[in-house]
């Protein structure tokens, strides 16, 4: 059995994973705290000029084109749509975990972990099929 | 109702599912679903679609804490991932096919499920077994700081690990969950990994598991801006109170009430699911 070992915080600090754990922990939270805020902007100037409609989202009918794809959503930024200023923090919100694996591969890289670059990798490619689809 | 009005009460409601959801370990998003559908009436696609992205908020902003702790293991999160993003895809596909009532009985079942899960005793897993040839192949084993104290641990059982998060995904493509409750038992049970590891790991992964299925309801109209924005605002400012909070208080009540309340709402989705109701 292993026994515990206490930690020597200069030894601990300078392990590599703790290095990359670090980063990635900044990452997100850069990322999180970007987005919300986006979000938030979009959300105040949406219920400044149309707080007084009525939605109704009892019938699902999807949202409207310019609302659902990359080029829709930059398109509506261009015409000062507030619904595609949320959607761009949307879209920032799901790019922040994409980041992170485009991060890890980089960092496994560096500590030529070639077995978990190419783990990433993978992750990596199912996640872009996902985003470019349709 | 005016769409001030909605949006306020909503992130209210949100507000409070995301402080109970990262007090307790279960995610906002768990109840986001059912709060949106039954009391708001809210079309369930567009439910699903809302609570995804909130999940991907909560995930990278209480990952962002924990990972810096040194708690997660991203090797482990990120050979899972490979697991819960495939199934999260499957999901998602899943969702458009799939009646609203059916969609609603799947939902109740796995909240049922959680509320299970979340008040269950756990035990710390031993130490002592021999390693995992696959586990130490893929340097699974770690080890976690507790009270200045580094503890390592082995990993086990990869396969049937790997198979549940499969599941797990698939559950998160398909209700627009994080299907934490999944995630935490496939790695506690199956694979034997300490809780404190488990939980912040399966956090961690959240946020890229949701990210899969996230570009195909991007697509599809799952997600409006309207009903998404004062969801993802509150779920997210309510999960950073219930950080803070979570230093000082005894989770162990509010837990068991909100596992009520999660247990509550299953037979309330299953029931409304079988009457046809949403």
């Amino acid at each position: 059995m292993e026994h515990p070992a206490p930690i020597d915080p200069n030894e601990y600090a300078l392990t590599d994973d703790t290095i990359i754990d670090i980063r990635i922990g900044l990452l997100l939270k850069i990322g999180m705290l970007t987005s919300a805020a986006v979000i938030l902007l979009g959300g105040i100037l949406f219920l400044f000029h149309h707080g007084r409609s009525n939605p109704d989202y009892t019938v699902f009918h999807g949202v409207p084109d310019n609302l659902n794809s990359l080029a829709g959503i930059a398109r509506g930024l261009r015409h000062g749509n507030d619904l595609a200023i949320i959607q761009l923090g949307m879209l920032l919100l799901i790019a922040t975990p994409v980041a992170r694996v485009v991060f890890s591969i980089f960092a496994f890289f560096s500590e030529r972990d070639y077995l978990y670059v190419t783990i990433s990798t993978i992750v990596l490619a199912v996640l872009l099929y996902s985003l470019i689809w349709h | 109702m005016n769409a001030i009005e909605f949006s306020l009460l909503i992130g209210m409601a949100s507000l409070v599912a995301g402080f109970l959801g990262s007090l307790t370990g279960l995610g906002g998003g768990v109840v986001i679903v059912p709060l949106l559908a039954l009391a708001f009436k809210v079309d369930i696609h567009y439910a699903i679609g809302a609570s995804l992205v909130s999940v991907i908020a909560t995930s990278s902003g209480s990952a962002a804490a924990y990972v810096r702790k040194g708690y997660s293991n991203i090797r482990i999160g990120m050979l899972l991932e490979i697991a819960t993003t495939l199934g999260a895809i499957m999901g998602a596909f899943l969702a458009a096919g799939t009646p609203t009532k059916a969609i609603a009985i799947v939902f109740g079942m796995v909240l049922l499920f959680s509320a299970a899960v979340s008040t269950r005793k756990r035990n710390p897993p031993p130490t002592d077994e021999p390693k995992d040839r696959l586990a130490s192949m893929l340097r699974l084993d770690g080890s976690y700081p507790d009270d200045g104290i580094k503890h390592p641990y082995h990993v086990r059982r990869v396969p049937l690990g790997f198979g549940l998060m499969f599941g797990a995904g698939t559950l998160s493509g398909l209700l627009g969950i994080g299907s934490g409750a999944v995630k935490v038992l496939a790695m506690d049970e199956a694979m034997l990994i300490p809780f404190k590891v488990s939980t912040t790991t399966s956090n961690f992964m959240i946020g890229v598991t949701a990210a899969a299925s996230a570009g195909i309801y991007l697509s599809r109209g799952y997600i409006d801006p309207a009903i998404a924005m004062p969801v993802t605002l509150g779920v997210l400012a309510g999960s950073m109170l219930g950080t803070q909070f979570l230093m000082r208080a005894k989770t162990k009540a509010i837990r068991i009430i909100f596992a009520v309340v999660i247990a509550m709402l299953g037979m309330e989705m299953i029931y409304s699911g079988l009457t046809g109701r949403l």
